[in-house]
């Protein structure tokens, strides 16, 4: 008897039993259900909401990949000094990092994903429906978007708020109104503040006082808006391709805007992610940088403005640093949250790049902005949709003007009719 | 002159097991069956008693709610079996056919000169009343109201359904018949649509609209065609029939006789050589299907097309609405790893490691699994692609779920039936029951608001 038998005649004993969904969760893992059409057509795509999620998580692996091997090279160049002739294999793809990436970002996973999914399934128990696979997906993000040191139990109590919160208390996935991802990262960030934030939480160590070989001074990791935050303009350490490609600190996922475009354009290709969502983003983003520039151009803002460094920075840059790009790809796309009209998308997307921009130069405290516009936008998702599908009801009442609403024939107006229509 | 309408918004579902263009007579049934579950909305009463003879097209029984709509027997022989089901409700009729057919004759009228109230009783009474179906609500239609159009798609995009231009070939007067009666009972237009306007018997018929419509599926669903074509506003109603009705309904005006004679096709992959049969309504579905043979011990017999069609066994009967049957292979079957591993041989309406986007003629061979479990709506902008009616989709179907009737009638519920949702039931990555949801939704805007 195969293993398909044996899982089939657990399934039949498990029916109707409180733990099913737990069984059941674990046993579609390995196999399709054998569940046949019962009501409806008789055939269906092959598309379930299993292979959707798992889509998303095949295009944020290289981002995990690469975080982890980013983790080790930012506390080696950190401790040594950056390395002037860098070259990728030599320096970035080393055993060294990526030994103390995995020590370090994969107890992240493991602890996001083992919180989040017992909490899921003790709700599916209770309520008695099926573990659904949203949180495959947010149990990836959140390691992502987590500075490097985050203490574990901050992470296991930010991930029991999120997903209790953030989403079963509305019903579960699809019902959830916030990202659960970043209101897990809301969490942290506003209840362990100094661990979210400052020049020493982007590089492992740098907040236990590691110092510098053959010095005393601290290690330190600023992210690039940290820098900018700061009022300084110029003279970074890192080059544009740094920027783009990723080697610079910041939270563990985000920083590789290379890999985040090539997992950008596999979710738009294979049509799991919303294209328009991504691109309005973009656009939204672009405009805010522009008006910044504009800013800084007409001379509205004097230099010793603390608002001045970001708002000089080059608008299009905005897009290569920080958590922007990993935010649009990633979070402003879930389709549960986000807008669900095509038009709709549109706005929202827009709406999301241009304040993601604006609370980055903004906010005093924290030189990012992407996760709290995402949540502003996502609160106001349903009413950006309603306004659209208002315009399709208006449609469709300025129709009803012109309708031909015909008499009953027991009106007895039938001999009326007949003369129309003979 | 036709008018073109281009539909740009669906998918093809390209199945394996398209009906051979060659037909068959099929051997004649012992018993035909009535599934009155096919007259959505009407309540039965019965004219007959169990064990009475009937002729063909002989009032069986009538609709409760207006005496004059009469049901007819298909074939002429012995009111067998009134089958029941529960609060004793009529659920089949069976009769055992005679072998030698008698027919209940009317008297025939000069449909040129005959006015509307005298071809609106005869079709009441011939038993062709309900192949004429409403919109909204999508039901036998109310003999009491004037639709502002009636409408025939003749232009066929569901899979493996008939080739409605193949099956009524040769038949256009019983067409013009029809088509003039029934123009006859509206202020407005017939509108036809078809896929071809040169190979098709709606040609040369008149006093019709006619339209060529090309597209992908639902291009051929009558209910895209009247969204584009004069979409359905609260208060109006419209009239709906499938072409193969129209020739019973022409016959009968023509010769005075109700032949529920058709031509139908049995497809699927599970049939050995599928092709054409003429049948009759009510038919034992045993009596062509194994004409053909079957491929699989375990399979799927459909009474309709893949989409729409209901589930029925081979000692089940032709649906009074049907001109296909379908077999496809059961999918009672678990998948090791089928939700990640890539898929070449399923469809599918995204590129997640699923390749039908690289071969869009391929035929499939799809089975009744449903390729994974049913969840909450949670992707969005999928369902537009391929629905090209001016409504939002998901969000009519949350309406209907959460019962809000205002938002159900402003989202355009009155427009559509559970078959222009068929699509999106198909590529649902939430495996949600669309067409079940919006009969649902249907039923209680009914309810409510008649």
């Amino acid at each position: 008897m195969g293993i398909k038998e044996k899982l089939h005649q657990l399934k039949l004993k498990y029916q109707g039993k409180k733990m099913a969904p737990a069984f059941n969760a674990l046993h579609t893992f390995l196999y399709t259900p054998n569940e046949t059409t019962h009501s409806g057509g008789h055939v269906r795509a092959a598309d379930d909401l299993k292979r959707t999620m798992n889509t998303v998580i095949m295009a944020l692996i290289p981002c995990l990949l690469f975080g982890i091997f980013n983790a080790g090279y930012q506390h080696y160049s950190a401790i040594n000094g950056f390395p002037a002739d860098f070259s990728v294999m030599e320096h970035f793809i080393t055993w060294d990092n990526f030994w103390l990436g995995a020590i370090t970002v994969l107890p992240l996973v493991i602890v996001s994903y083992g919180v989040g999914l017992i909490i899921e399934f003790i709700f599916a128990v209770i309520k008695g429906h099926e573990v659904e696979e949203g949180y495959l997906v947010t149990g990836m993000l959140v390691p992502l978007i987590v500075p490097i040191d985050t203490p574990l139990w901050m992470l296991a109590v930010a991930v029991a708020f999120g997903v209790i919160i953030g989403k079963e208390v509305f019903g579960g996935t699809g019902m959830n109104i916030l990202n659960p991802a970043l209101t897990i990262r809301a969490f942290l960030f506003f209840a362990y503040p100094t661990w979210m934030s400052g020049d020493k939480v982007w590089v492992h160590g740098a907040k236990e006082g590691l110092t510098k070989a053959g010095s005393t001074d601290a290690i330190s990791g600023e992210t690039i808006l940290g820098y900018l935050a700061q009022g300084n303009t110029s003279d970074f350490t890192y080059s544009l391709s740094d920027m783009f490609f990723g080697f610079i600190p910041g939270s563990v996922g985000e920083t590789s805007t290379f890999l985040i475009l090539l997992g950008g354009l596999f979710l738009v290709f294979s049509k799991i992610a919303s294209w328009r969502i991504m691109l309005s983003a973009v656009l939204g983003a672009l405009a805010m940088g522009l008006i910044f520039n504009g800013i800084v151009e007409f001379g509205w803002i004097p230099e010793y403005s603390k608002f001045y460094g970001l708002m000089q920075f080059d608008f299009w840059k905005h897009l290569i640093v920080g958590g922007l790009a990993f935010g649009i790809v990633y979070m402003a796309t879930d389709p549960v949250t986000g807008s669900q009209t095509n038009r709709g998308k549109w706005i929202y997307g827009f709406l999301i790049g241009f304040l993601s921009v604006m609370i980055r130069v903004f906010n005093p405290g924290y030189p990012e902005g992407v996760f709290l516009a995402i949540l502003l936008m996502n609160v106001f998702a349903p009413t950006i949709d309603h306004y659209v599908i208002r315009g399709n009801v208006r449609r469709r009442m300025k129709r009803l003007k012109n309708a031909t609403i015909l008499p009953k024939i027991s009106d007895g107006k039938a001999k009326e009719l007949k003369v129309e229509t003979v | 002159m036709s008018k073109d309408i281009r539909i740009k918004k669906g998918l093809n579902i390209n199945l394996v097991g398209a009906a051979e263009q060659s037909t068959t007579k099929a051997v004649s049934s012992n018993v035909y069956a009535l599934n009155l579950q096919d007259f959505y909305g009407i309540t039965p009463k019965m004219l007959v008693k169990e064990g009475a003879e009937v002729k063909a097209g002989e009032p069986i029984f009538f609709n409760k709610n207006n005496e004059e709509m009469q049901f007819v027997s298909p074939v002429s022989g012995e009111l067998v079996e009134i089958v029941r089901g529960a609060r004793r409700r009529i659920l089949t009729l069976k009769i055992l056919a005679d072998k030698e057919q008698r027919y209940h004759t009317s008297k025939k009228i000069d449909l040129q000169k005959a006015d509307p109230s005298a071809i609106r009783s005869l079709l009441l009474k011939s038993g062709c009343w309900p192949f004429i179906k409403q919109r909204p609500y999508d039901m036998v239609a109310n003999a009491d109201m004037v639709p502002k159009a009636i409408f025939i798609s003749a232009y066929i995009t569901a899979p493996l359904a008939a080739d409605i231009d193949y099956i009524l070939s040769g038949k256009e007067a019983e067409l013009q018949a029809a088509v003039t009666a029934l123009s006859k009972l509206t202020p407005g237009k017939v509108h036809v649509s078809v896929g071809n306007t040169e190979k098709s018997p709606f040609a040369n018929i008149e006093e019709i609209e006619l339209h060529k419509v090309s597209g992908p599926h639902p291009a051929g669903l009558v209910g895209t065609q009247i969204n584009i074509i004069d979409p359905i506003n609260k208060g109006e109603i419209v009239w709906t029939i499938a072409p193969q009705d129209l020739v019973i309904m022409g016959e009968f005006l023509l010769t005075g006789k109700f032949n529920a004679e058709r031509t139908i096709a049995l497809a699927g992959s599970a049939v050995k050589s599928p092709k054409y049969y003429t049948t009759k309504i009510g038919a034992e579905i045993s009596t062509f299907l194994y004409a053909s043979g079957v491929n699989e011990e375990n399979f799927r017999l459909i009474n309709g097309d893949v989409l729409t069609g209901s589930k029925t066994s081979p000692d089940g009967y032709l649906g009074f609405y049907n001109n296909t049957v379908t077999a496809i292979p059961e999918g009672d079957d678990y998948e090791f790893f089928g939700w990640n591993k890539p898929v070449f041989d399923k469809i599918s309406s995204t590129r997640a490691l699923t390749f039908s986007w690289m071969q869009p003629n391929k035929k499939y061979d799809l089975d009744t699994n449903t390729n994974g479990e049913h969840r909450a709506f949670v992707v969005t902008g999928r369902y537009e692609e391929v629905f090209p009616m001016d409504i939002y989709p998901l969000q009519l179907l949350k309406a209907c779920m959460v019962k809000d009737l205002d938002e159900m009638e402003q989202l355009g519920l009155y427009e559509v039936a559970p078959e222009d949702f068929s699509l999106t039931e198909f590529i649902c990555i939430s495996k949600q029951p669309h067409q079940q949801i919006i009969r649902e939704g249907l039923d209680l805007l009914y309810q409510e608001i008649g």
